[in-house]
């Protein structure tokens, strides 16, 4: 007998080790809708295989708790058997030797709390409240609803004309979505469930960069209606583009100089060229939508005025107001917000940091885009101050990674206590408290003070990028209701007792993506159609190919590459490089067409008109 | 074109051809089950199984298109094993009682697994479990469904009104009321199409056999039965007639054989509907403007319920004439049984009917007119009558033709068109323009609102005024009708409405056949009886207008508003 050996893995074992990363895909994976139930029983048998068997709330607790989730499912229990479930999880939760029991227990517990009028469901009348009702992940993870099996087969065969016409259907802004959409759509693709979810972004970027010139659709007779839109960014725009088609007058109003909103005002040039921004507003609104810009409604003009003058008012006017971070002596020279920044960036104002050592506060995309700008407008250093982790950050993995690799510091886990200025009233220094990282609360770890003294960094400029607000001031004079900050609009977009007055976006939910403004924006041009007498049904009339029936082999997805760090950032110029042909055709064929398998061609496969 | 193999054999499609349309046409039969051709492509039951020559996976033949080079395989080892798993499976969740199943010999799974030699099923026997109430006129037994999705589809796509939905994810998933509803409290119209459209006995009737078994074995009651149009068009398919040999008169001879007492004609009181419902018509025309117009027709029961559920501001417009069958039944209970003789209460009256609905209908409150009980007793489907007639061992081969009892055994060409689309129409207009002009009309002048079309229209002249009519048939088609002329985009004045697609010949209580829409060959049936009749005006019935003459005196006198009309409130 040896006293010691190496471990290694065994066949088994390595299968199993395999099989555990097809289960995290295929969960990644799993389609809205399902019974929670069904789910909650599901998760607990395989927790149940995880128990070890020595204690026994575990090895024969969790198998109870399985048959009475069981007779809940069967519809052969009562409410007795909910709080059966609810006492023996609790007691579980509590008494288990380790947490493959303990949380197993707990998980039940979230559920039998969280979805119990399902539970009840299933015993008082033996059925499920949740029911599958989109056929599709990404199309019904898309705000939008965009068909995406549909372009992404026309890509694969090489209809791009055809590929933006179907998009425009339900997102009228094809060019810019695929550069920036933040592809909620890609999130559950069924794809997962073999290897990785297919680059749906990156399709829509190569079918909006390959077709040419497309031409917006036909409009609709006119109908002598006009409606105005208050707010010229991309929700805005979506509602004056399916408008327009529809035959109604529309003129937007802008405050800016230039139409666009956050899309030029937010979002730096190197992830949006104006070019191309520019040329897709300029088709979208080539069916005689009037613009006039520089218009701040609540001035010259209100919105009782637009009332009078117009059949309908759609007011998307964004977030667009910096938040103050509140903290002493932020009124410094030196200190702005990155709202200001970006804002007088996207003005074609040239802002010079050169040779400046630059601290940007905050962890979400518009610090990075901050960041990223201050590193192009030649400041020296640049660093990113955050209260928590890099890893609790909101802003997306790979804006993180881009920023460091030009050369950001991500400085984690400080608080910002005041900022220190100079006797020429100039900012010279944040003064932080170091953080340690705390209890999860709400499903995110907290942070709290370290037992450490503060800390001075010292700096040449401030950027605060901590959020935006909306600017209702003006609209609450109008008697139009505000509720948490925001528009208060209901789901169609309607305001209440405002019969004519629609609103939607970030002026409605607060800051969100860009589909959401643009979805928000089709809603509101469909029941402003309706509401004016109407109902144009917008459809694209393009013939979506038929599945290919080959075999789906598990295929690595394609990547968008980005051009060298040391070289993209010192300038503005596009940093995402888009696929080759060979590259988009191959990761078109990668797609399942869940809109023909499955759920699809039963239920919900294609929403041809709306 | 596409060029392709299936079972070595060469074919040539043209693109956009299913493999199983490419495989019937060069008579290569796949087998199928959930599929419904335009109604039910979802691959759902994975029998119809094909293999492709390069291909892993096995592809279903029903909802995927022929490719270019194409090597496909039937029956290959890989195709027959997976098709028998799945066939396996199916039958492993169903309740496979087939000596107890309507269906049985008439069961799409059942022929399947017989087709495929399937002796065993080597899987545990897994039933769902779920109640039902069993005094509705539809019924589900949760445990024969095999969640093929095609009462799902039928009711959505062909009748508009999503019934039915998926209940329950995951491995519970079945087939129930949609919205967690209960059929009673949701606007099913009873159209029966989801029957019809079962391939297994999942979704039936109401057995109302054997309360007229009891009626007819009892001494004290008279049986008086009536048997709609579109029965006997349809009648003798699943007993092995010819529809040459399945005249109505051997069915009477057969209903004679189990002893019912008088057997009439449901052709004498749509004789009659002409005379109240033409009547009212014409008075509803004379006060165009204040009227309420277009007059609907109120002879289906189905669509009597999709108007009162989904368009209650319209059943102003609805005729208040009674339907054929409920005006027969008011009139047995009083006319027949003062000509009888005998009390009202001693006569127990059935009908025959291609229709659920009919089941529903003859229990409303307000069909008790008569004051003995409800005007109808019984309402049968064509096929529980079929059904007796094989309990009763009646040799359906073997029988002569009968003669219909009288007087209410006589009927016109007119009337046995009812059971077929815009056949009321047709046989109203004839008459109308009889009352309005004095004389008949060419019996074929009005054929245009003939065929199969959902949606029909056309404009009459009626002694100068024109008449517009309009006839549809299939609710999802009434919806589109009624859609238009809410809207005020389709002007009629006369509309006649079928909830079944085509009409009564279709009805969800017909024979059914698996894969087939017989309603267009039953109503040739129809109009080919039209055609041959002595009789083809509803208004030279001599039992009609002897009825009148004894006993109503006129069209829409105050007897007979209180005998063959009501207010549709019941």
């Amino acid at each position: 007998m040896s006293r010691l050996t190496i471990v290694t893995k065994n066949q088994a074992q390595k299968t199993m080790e395999g099989l555990y990363q097809d289960l995290e895909r295929r969960i990644v994976a799993s389609p809205p809708g399902l019974c929670p139930v069904d789910m909650a029983a599901s998760f607990l048998k395989l927790c149940h295989a995880q128990s070890c068997g020595k204690c026994v709330p575990c090895r024969i607790g969790l198998g109870q708790l399985e048959r009475l989730l069981e007779d809940v499912l069967d519809g052969k229990g009562s409410l007795e058997t909910i709080n059966l479930i609810e006492e023996l999880a609790e007691d579980i939760a509590l008494s288990a030797d380790c947490a493959i029991g303990w949380e197993a227990a707990k998980m039940v517990l979230k559920g039998v709390r969280g979805f119990r009028e399902d539970y009840v469901e299933h015993v008082e009348r033996g059925r499920c409240i949740s029911g599958l009702k989109q056929a599709v992940p990404c199309v019904s993870l898309c705000p939008a609803g965009v068909d995406i099996p549909g372009y992404i087969a026309l890509v694969g065969e090489k209809r791009y004309e055809d590929a933006v016409r179907l998009i425009r259907k339900d997102n009228p802004m094809v060019s810019v979505c695929g550069l920036i959409c933040e592809h909620p759509c890609e999130a559950r693709c069924r794809r997962n469930m073999l290897d990785q979810g297919v680059n749906i972004r990156g399709l829509k970027r190569y079918a909006a960069e390959h077709a040419g010139k497309v031409p917006a659709p036909k409009p609709a007779d006119s109908t002598g209606k006009r409606v105005a839109v208050i707010g010229g960014g991309p929700g805005g725009i979506s509602a004056a583009y399916y408008l327009s088609l529809m035959g109604h007058g529309v003129t937007i109003y802008e405050q800016r100089k230039n139409l666009g909103g956050m899309l030029r005002y937010g979002i730096p040039a190197y992830r949006l060229p104006r070019e191309i921004l520019d040329e897709e507003i300029k088709v979208l609104l080539s069916h005689g939508v009037k613009v006039e810009t520089g218009v701040r409604i609540g001035e010259e003009r209100t919105v009782e005025d637009l009332r009078k003058e117009y059949d309908a008012v759609y007011i998307a006017i964004g977030a667009h107001q910096d938040k103050k971070i509140g903290i002493p002596g932020e009124e410094a020279k030196g200190v702005l917000s990155a709202v200001e920044m970006l804002g007088r960036l996207g003005e074609g104002e040239t802002l010079d940091f050169a040779g400046e050592d630059v601290i940007v506060i905050g962890g979400g995309n518009v610090a990075m885009d901050a960041a990223r700008s201050a590193i192009r407008l030649g400041a020296a250093k640049v660093r990113v101050v955050y209260r928590r982790r890099v890893s609790d950050m909101t802003a997306l993995p790979e804006e993180v990674e881009g920023a460091v690799a030009e050369g950001c510091q991500m400085a984690e886990l400080l608080a910002p206590v005041r900022i220190e200025a100079g006797e020429d009233g100039k900012a010279e220094a944040l003064w932080v408290q170091p953080q340690i990282i705390g209890q999860v609360k709400d499903g995110r770890p907290a942070p709290r003070k370290a037992a450490v003294g503060e800390e001075r960094l010292a700096c040449d400029r401030i950027i605060v990028a901590i959020g935006q607000g909306i600017e209702t001031k003006a609209f609450e004079e109008s008697g139009i209701p505000i509720r948490r900050g925001g528009i208060d609009a209901l789901n169609w977009s309607g305001i209440q007792n405002i019969p004519g007055v629609f609103a939607g976006g970030d002026c409605v939910t607060g800051p969100a993506t860009v589909i959401r403004a643009i979805a928000a924006g089709k809603v509101a041009a469909a029941n402003i159609d309706e509401y004016l007498g109407f109902h144009h049904p917008i459809e694209s009339g393009v013939e979506i190919p038929k599945i290919r029936l080959d075999d789906r082999a598990a295929w690595g997805r394609v990547n968008m590459k980005e051009r060298n760090p040391v070289e993209r950032k010192r300038d503005f110029a596009l940093i995402e490089q888009g696929m080759s042909e060979e590259e988009a055709l191959q990761e078109a064929s990668r797609c399942l067409r869940c809109d023909h398998c499955g759920f699809g061609c039963f239920r919900g496969g294609r929403t041809e008109r709306w | 074109m596409v060029k392709l193999t299936i079972d070595n054999q060469p074919l040539e499609v043209p693109a956009g051809t299913t493999i199983l349309e490419a495989a019937r046409a060069a008579r290569i039969r796949i087998p199928t089950l959930c599929f419904l051709k335009e109604i039910n492509e979802i691959g759902a039951c994975r029998v119809c199984l094909v293999e492709q020559k390069g291909r892993e996976r096995l592809l279903t033949a029903c909802n995927n298109v022929v490719e270019s080079g194409m090597e496909l395989f039937t029956n290959s080892p890989k195709v027959r094993r997976a098709r028998m798993t799945n066939l396996r499976l199916i039958l492993s969740q169903h309740d496979s009682n087939c000596p107890t199943c309507v269906r049985s010999g008439n069961c799409s799974l059942q022929k399947l697994a017989n087709d495929l030699g399937i002796v065993r099923v080597p899987y545990e026997k897994q039933l769902f479990h779920s109640r039902w109430t069993k005094n509705f006129p539809l019924l589900r037994n949760y445990e024969k469904c095999i969640k093929c999705m095609r009462c799902i589809q039928i009711c959505e796509k062909v009748q508009g009104m999503n019934i039915w939905d998926l209940s329950k994810t995951g491995s519970r998933t079945t087939v129930d009321v949609s919205g967690n509803r209960i059929l009673e409290e949701s606007d099913c119209a009873l159209c029966g199409q989801c029957i019809t459209h079962c391939p297994t006995g999942a979704l039936r009737e109401r057995d109302d056999t054997p309360k007229v078994f009891r009626a007819l074995a009892d001494p004290d009651k008279i049986t008086v039965v009536q048997i709609a149009p579109a029965v006997r068009a349809a009648w003798g398919e699943s007993l092995g007639l010819s529809r040459e040999a399945a005249t109505v008169k051997r069915l009477v001879a057969a209903m004679r054989k189990m002893g019912f007492d008088y057997i009439f004609d449901t052709n004498f009181s749509a004789d009659l509907t002409i005379m109240e419902e033409g009547s009212e018509f014409l008075e509803r025309m004379k006060r165009r403007g204040e009227a309420k117009l277009p007059l609907f027709t109120s002879c289906c029961p189905g669509w009597v319920r999709f108007i009162k559920s989904q368009y209650p501001e319209m059943v102003a417009h609805l005729s208040t004439a009674k339907s054929p069958q409920q005006m027969f039944g008011a009139v047995a209970k009083s006319y027949y049984a003062s000509l009888l003789g005998v009390e009202p209460e001693r006569i127990f009256c059935v009908s025959v009917m291609p229709c659920l609905a009919k089941k529903q209908e003859c229990a409303l409150p307000a069909m008790q007119d008569a004051g003995a009980g409800q005007d109808v007793d019984v309402v049968l489907t064509t096929r529980e009558i079929d059904r007796m007639i094989r309990a009763e061992h009646i040799d359906a081969q073997g029988l002569s033709e009968e003669e219909f009892d009288v007087p209410l055994g006589q009927g016109t060409g007119a009337a046995v068109i009812f059971g077929a689309t815009g056949g009321v129409m047709e046989a109203a207009l004839r008459s109308a323009y009889y009352l309005v002009t004095g004389k008949n009309p060419e019996p074929d002048a009005f054929r245009q609102v003939r065929g199969l079309e959902g949606w029909k229209e056309a404009v009459f002249d009626l002694a100068g005024t024109p008449v517009r009519v309009a006839v549809a048939s299939g609710l999802g088609n009434t919806r589109r009708l009624m859609e238009a002329v809410k809207r005020g985009e389709a002007q009629y004045d006369f509309v006649e409405i079928m909830a079944c697609p085509g009409g009564c010949a279709g009805g969800g209580g017909q024979p059914i056949h698996d894969g087939e829409e017989l309603a267009g060959v039953r109503g040739q049936v129809l109009y080919g009886l039209d055609q041959v009749s002595e009789l083809r005006f509803s208004h030279e019935n001599p039992a009609v207008l002897q009825c009148y003459e004894d006993f109503f005196g006129k069209p829409l006198s105050q007897k007979a508003h209180h005998l063959l009309h009501t207010d549709h409130e019941g």
